[in-house]
């Protein structure tokens, strides 16, 4: 294998392989928000709410990631203000993670015993008090192993970005091997920068999943 | 926005010979990763020397790379070491490849979840390794398997739309050339294409529903 | 324990890994140079135009996505422009028959590899012959001469290179050579690669950017398709089109070279470049 690809382009390499983990990590935070948002609504007594989060979760589930990155990036600038790729991807990629993480949590809050928040309600919180203060803070702990798989999904989905010129590691590579005409090696370098991100997280993710399986 | 433009009989034609590229690669993959997956995920579970590590370590590989690096890499780096793989080919390789690994998780999974206690019993009461697994552990594990595995297979038809980096004309490559004809027919082109998607998604999840309901 | 172990195993595995590609890696190279050098030897075997009449069928490489040189049509299904009327021409030489020809869809990104792969007989797909493309691939005479051109919204306060700076924002499509010219003419710019010429006219017209770059003759066809898009400023490089063949193969060089003179002296191809380009030829 050819490393001088590597250490020649390694300027390239690196500038894909931040904006890979930057959009990763924005997209976490956002589809966490979003995904939280969407699981309340699901569960909320309000009936217009519940059919709003189950549809928004149905649709967004049955469809491709790179069409709703395209939906952000094509349908903003036709209402007049355009998003750049790494930021159309970036809210892309948060919405459709928002659907699976808004399932993971909404399965997590079922987890806790009903008659917790019967107690909670009787003792005078109100419903989102309830949610926030005695809820949340318990179905967060059952989330956390669906929330780093779907952190692993967001690194490799965060591929797509190259697709409206992103920025990312892919987008890069595909430089990258245009000039060097090399384009098995040039990739192998990309993946081992995807593994470095996600092989430690599986990890990760297998023996938290193990510890909580001993737990109960 | 051009709704009547997009929507031209022609445009509507041209995207339907794309759905017809979707569906059929997405269905040889499904048959293929089901059967490869199934394969790989018992050799996981029977804990088989030397075999049972390999496939872990290259399951945890294809596992953690993103699908759209496997599908480019297939189609364009391969052939540099002497592997050439034409273009339905290599998409269909792709797809194979990437959720097998899948699947193959899932069915080691579901195969895990069965009580010991009955491996056990069926053990000391004569039946051999093969047997317990053919007769006890597979039945029960596959029931457990099916909400999980519907669920890659909809992953997978989805999935087909990143095979747009290698020009495979289906559905949302398609639909890339649609808007390419004329911009104001993005916004419409992606709706249109979003709903065929869901609906296709959606069918199959009913159906997935129905069996469940069967054999449960 | 057992899954530490299987991990332990797993890294090793990968390092082991490395290697083993390292080595295929260096292999195949040696394997490369190796049938490129015997082909350069045996100039006078190249037996390429032998398996292109036993297949019967010429496989050329061109765009779907270019209007005027390769575009398709949904409502047809054909793909059609200049590089399609040339392709045919060439078809219609070695074959004796114009329909003898299946095109395969390719993008700047994907026609070198597609090309060594094997896959494609030749690239006739608005490609500039250029000093670096020659070491991977053989090209035949120049087919068309551009020069990189900008295409921007009407009313744009660019006129021509001299108004972009590093701060413009500019579009193109993934291992096109104007990528490369418009960064050396403008140090430091960034220009925003998409994976074809759809994908960047697509975004320029979505604002994600100033101008866009490549060739002014895929440039006319975009502001043709879209009366709000104009080509501004003179031609600030050469373009030379060539029909590009795999290394060695000077058999289908010749026969394509043997087209082209038969085309110029026939007045056919002063035709096909009217048709298309909608004004003769400037010799």
């Amino acid at each position: 294998m050819d490393f001088s690809i590597l250490t020649d382009h390694f300027g390239s390499y690196m500038e894909g392989f931040y904006n890979t983990i930057l959009s990763s990590l924005l997209a976490l935070c956002g589809s966490f928000l979003l995904g939280a948002l969407i699981a309340i609504f699901r569960i909320t007594p309000v009936k217009g709410l519940r059919w709003f989060g189950t549809g928004y979760v149905e649709f967004i589930r049955n469809i491709p990631l790179l069409l709703v990155v395209y939906i952000f990036f094509y349908g903003p600038s036709a209402l007049g203000f355009p998003l750049d790729g790494f930021i159309a991807g970036t809210i892309g990629l948060s919405v459709y993670t928002s659907a699976f993480i808004a399932e993971a949590i909404r399965a997590g809050i079922m987890a806790v015993p009903k008659g917790q928040t019967e107690a909670a309600r009787s003792s005078g919180l109100n419903y989102a008090q309830t949610m926030v203060h005695i809820i949340l803070p318990q179905a967060i702990k059952l989330v956390i192993p669906p929330l780093g798989n779907q952190f692993i999904n967001l690194i490799k989905n965060s591929s797509v970005l190259t697709l409206v010129a992103g920025l990312d590691l892919m987008y890069f590579a595909d430089g990258i091997s245009t000039e060097t005409y090399r384009t098995f090696d040039t990739y192998i370098f990309v993946a081992m920068f995807y593994l470095v991100l996600t092989l430690p997280l599986s990890y990760a993710m297998r023996v938290w999943e193990r510890r909580l399986q001993r737990k109960y | 926005m051009d709704f009547a433009g997009a929507y031209s009989t022609d445009n509507l034609k041209f995207l339907l010979d794309g759905l017809y590229i979707t569906l059929i690669v997405a269905f040889i993959s499904i048959i293929l990763s089901f059967v490869i997956g199934c394969i790989v995920g018992v050799i996981r579970y029977s804990a088989i020397p030397v075999l049972s590590p390999i496939m872990f370590v290259i399951v945890e590989l294809i596992r953690n790379l993103p699908l759209l690096l496997i599908i480019f890499f297939i189609r364009f780096a391969l052939p540099e070491v002497g592997i050439k793989l034409g273009l339905i080919t290599a998409a269909i390789a792709a797809l194979t490849i990437f959720e097998a690994a899948m699947i193959a998780e899932i069915v080691r999974g579901g195969l895990t979840s069965v009580d010991k206690g009955q491996i056990e019993a069926a053990r000391s009461s004569g039946l051999t390794n093969f047997q317990t697994l053919w007769h006890i552990v597979l039945p029960q594990g596959l029931r457990r398997m099916v909400p999980p595995l519907v669920s890659q297979f909809i992953s997978l038809l989805k999935d087909t739309s990143l095979a747009v980096v290698i020009s495979l004309p289906e559905l949302m490559h398609n639909a890339n050339i649609v808007i390419g004809h004329g911009y104001s027919y993005a916004i419409p082109t992606l709706l249109l294409v979003a709903l065929i998607y869901f609906s296709v998604n959606f069918l199959l999840s009913m159906l997935s529903r129905r069996l469940e309901t069967k054999t449960v | 324990m057992k899954m530490t172990k299987s991990w332990k195993l797993l890294s090793v595995m990968m390092v082991a890994a490395l290697f083993v590609i390292a080595g295929c890696g260096n292999n195949n190279a040696a394997n490369n140079t190796a049938g490129n050098g015997n082909a350069a030897g045996g100039e006078t075997t190249s037996e390429a135009i032998a398996k292109i009449k036993e297949r019967g069928k010429l496989l050329v490489g061109v765009k779907y996505d270019t209007k005027l040189f390769g575009l398709k049509d949904p409502g047809s299904g054909e793909v059609e422009g200049f590089d399609i009327d040339i392709s045919k021409a060439i078809a219609k030489h070695i074959l004796g028959d114009e329909n003898a020809i299946e095109l395969k869809e390719v993008t700047s990104k994907t026609r070198i590899p597609m090309l060594n792969n094997g896959e494609i007989d030749m690239v006739v797909a608005t490609m500039t012959i250029t000093e670096e493309r020659k070491k991977e691939v053989d090209f035949s005479d120049v087919y068309f001469q551009a020069g990189q051109s900008l295409l921007v919204k009407k009313g744009s306060p660019i006129t021509g290179i001299q108004d972009v700076t590093k701060d413009t924002k500019v579009l193109g499509s993934k291992g096109a050579t104007s990528i490369k010219n418009i960064k050396e003419k403008v140090p430091g710019i960034t220009v925003l690669e998409f994976d074809n010429y759809q994908d960047a006219f697509s975004a320029l017209k979505a604002g994600q950017g100033d101008a866009l770059t490549t060739d002014d003759s895929i440039l006319y066809g975009m502001a043709a398709q879209d009366p709000g898009y104009e080509v501004v400023g003179e031609p600030f490089t050469d373009e030379p089109y060539g029909i590009a063949v795999q290394k060695g193969n000077t058999d289908v060089v010749q026969a394509v070279n043997d087209t082209l003179a038969e085309l110029k002296t026939s007045g056919d191809y002063d035709a096909i470049y009217t048709k298309w380009i909608g004004k003769a030829p400037t010799k």
